[in-house]
């Protein structure tokens, strides 16, 4: 157990400084690395939970894929590190302000959090119960069961998103010459090659 | 102060020595892999390949390496220094610690976890890190531009290998590797290879291609244009831990194919000669046949092009592995073969 409580302060405490470092970190490909480490911790944090689907989940989606179109972006910005400072203190009133609306808005919320009497019961005793299923299956029959409506409706709003960024991005041009893959296959020796009976010394 | 030994003392002694137990195995199959692979390209273009150390050239893996490890590791003056060096290490660790999951045999795994297969995805997902920290750490062009590369095509080749990983989780209702190797137990007709999932094995087959850049899909190295792509700064240990890390892969990969399409362990055949032969032999046999086929691939095909690489990910290989797990979906329950059902 001490082990376990051991893994749960370091993963924990390597997550938030991570977090802490995203923000803090000069360079902006160290924040994206340290955004990563923050995620691997979010993924230990599960694991020590017993939800290894989640842990998996997160390092394939997150890590594998969102990180990675971030850090190709971050990496391909020509940043100019003292320009970027120089208009902290400029801009250091507003980001405060913004920062304390926030902080007092999520305590506002957290403030008024309240517990249903019924959550220590059901977590104690999970339907279906976990020493019959894997917590996959489990998280599963959830999603496909109870709140089938609402995943549908999470999946369409990233087509939606996807499309979006479709519509935004693609440009029609003009004078744009493509491989036409079909066109290629399409096409016989007889098209292109003609064989010619030549006699020698009269050329074609 | 005995129950501190015996929960978690002894257990780590243990498990250090079966990771010394796999991981040595592991790296000197590295090194004849690529011996295996200048053999290999070297007869198939009428050459002798590596044949001067040791009888047939078999000690020539220890000169590489006796060469690599007395060389100068040399680091740019404008690269960033702590990413530099991490890069190799983060290739040469991921392509080692999926190893932890592959089942060698019934019973004969390190960690036998109910999420293998997800985690061995998200394992071959994190080896785009390791090249893309060394193309920036670099500094320089050529590095930059392979690293790139290398990420684009990384990514978009993921997305239709976790559809395959799919196809196969629906045939098998668990993600588990011993449990979808025991699916596929009793003969080689009820492997995955034969059947309706063929097509996913082609897939995957040459998504595990340009997963570990290798020709036709090695553009992150491409010599012609890039020098040698994201490791051109490199040297000595740093460019063999790259090496090492990339071989690994490969051979992480064709075990990742027997497992999901050939039956794993299995023997082909559940009879007398064939059954006598222990699983482990069956699965590095099968194993060799798909490094093979890399070598093969490698001798044979030119390289892709940039747009033919990304147009067969995105517009081929994307739409066709939807397709093809609605198909088998169908199929299952037309033939009511859903698992747990």
């Amino acid at each position: 157990m001490i082990v376990q409580a051991l893994a749960f302060y370091m993963f924990s405490f390597v997550a938030v400084a991570a977090g802490v470092l995203v923000i803090a970190a000069r360079n902006p490909v160290h924040s994206v690395l340290f955004l990563i480490l923050a995620f691997f911790n979010a993924a230990g944090l599960f694991v020590l939970m017993g939800a290894e689907f989640l842990a998996m989940v997160l390092v394939i989606v997150y890590v594998g894929a969102v990180a990675v179109l971030f850090l190709f972006v971050v990496m391909m910005l020509d940043i100019n590190f003292v320009e970027l400072r120089r208009g902290v203190l400029q801009y250091l009133p507003i980001g405060a302000l913004i920062g304390i609306l926030l902080l007092v808005e999520l305590l506002v919320v957290l403030g008024g959090w309240v517990v249903i009497p019924q959550a220590a019961s059901n977590a104690a005793a999970p339907i279906p119960p976990l020493d019959q299923v894997t917590n996959t299956q489990a998280i599963g029959r959830i999603i496909y069961t109870d709140y089938f409506y609402l995943f549908q409706a999470a999946g369409l709003i990233l087509l939606v998103a996807m499309i979006g960024a479709i519509v935004l991005t693609l440009r029609k041009r003009p004078g744009v010459r493509r491989q036409k893959i079909a066109d290629q296959l399409d096409r016989k020796a007889s098209d292109a090659i003609e064989i010619v009976k030549v006699t020698t010394g009269s050329g074609i | 102060m005995v129950e501190l030994w015996d929960i978690y003392a002894w257990p780590t002694i243990v498990i250090a020595f079966y990771v010394i137990l796999i991981v040595a195995p592991l790296l000197g199959a590295v090194a004849y892999l690529t011996l295996a692979e200048r053999k290999v390209i070297g007869w198939m273009q009428l050459r002798k390949g590596p044949n001067v150390v040791g009888p047939f050239g078999l000690l020539q893996p220890m000169a590489d390496g006796i060469k690599l490890f007395f060389k100068e590791t040399i680091v740019p003056a404008s690269a960033n220094r702590a990413m530099f060096y991490l890069a190799p290490i983060v290739t040469f660790v991921l392509s080692l610690i999926a190893w932890a999951v592959i089942p060698f045999d019934a019973g004969l795994v390190l960690s036998n976890i109910n999420v293998g297969i997800l985690y061995l995805f998200a394992i071959s997902s994190l080896g785009v890190y390791g090249i893309i920290m060394a193309g920036w750490s670099s500094n320089s062009k050529y590095a930059f531009f392979g690293a790139l590369r290398s990420a684009a095509q990384m990514i978009s080749y993921e997305v239709s290998m976790g559809f395959v990983i799919i196809t196969v989780l629906m045939f098998v209702g668990s993600l588990n590797l011993s449990d979808i190797v025991e699916a596929q137990s009793g003969g080689f007709w009820n492997w995955h290879f034969f059947g309706i999932l063929f097509p996913m094995f082609i897939i995957f087959f040459i998504s595990t291609l340009a997963e570990t850049n290798r020709a036709p899909f090695d553009l992150p190295e491409a010599e012609a244009e890039l020098v040698s792509g994201y490791n051109v700064e490199y040297s000595a240990m740093t460019f063999a831990m790259f090496f090492l890390g990339e071989y690994a892969n490969m051979i992480l990969m064709a075990a990742m194919t027997s497992i999901l399409f050939l039956g794993g362990w299995m023997a082909p055949v559940d009879m007398a000669p064939f059954n006598w032969v222990p699983g482990p032999i069956w699965f590095a046999l099968k194993i060799a046949s798909c490094l093979f086929v890399f070598l093969w691939i490698r001798a044979t095909f030119p390289r892709y092009r940039y747009d033919q690489l990304m147009r067969l990910g995105w517009k081929v290989f994307l739409p066709f592995s939807l397709l093809w797990v609605v198909v088998v979906g169908g199929w299952l329950i037309v033939m009511d073969k859903v698992p747990g059902s």
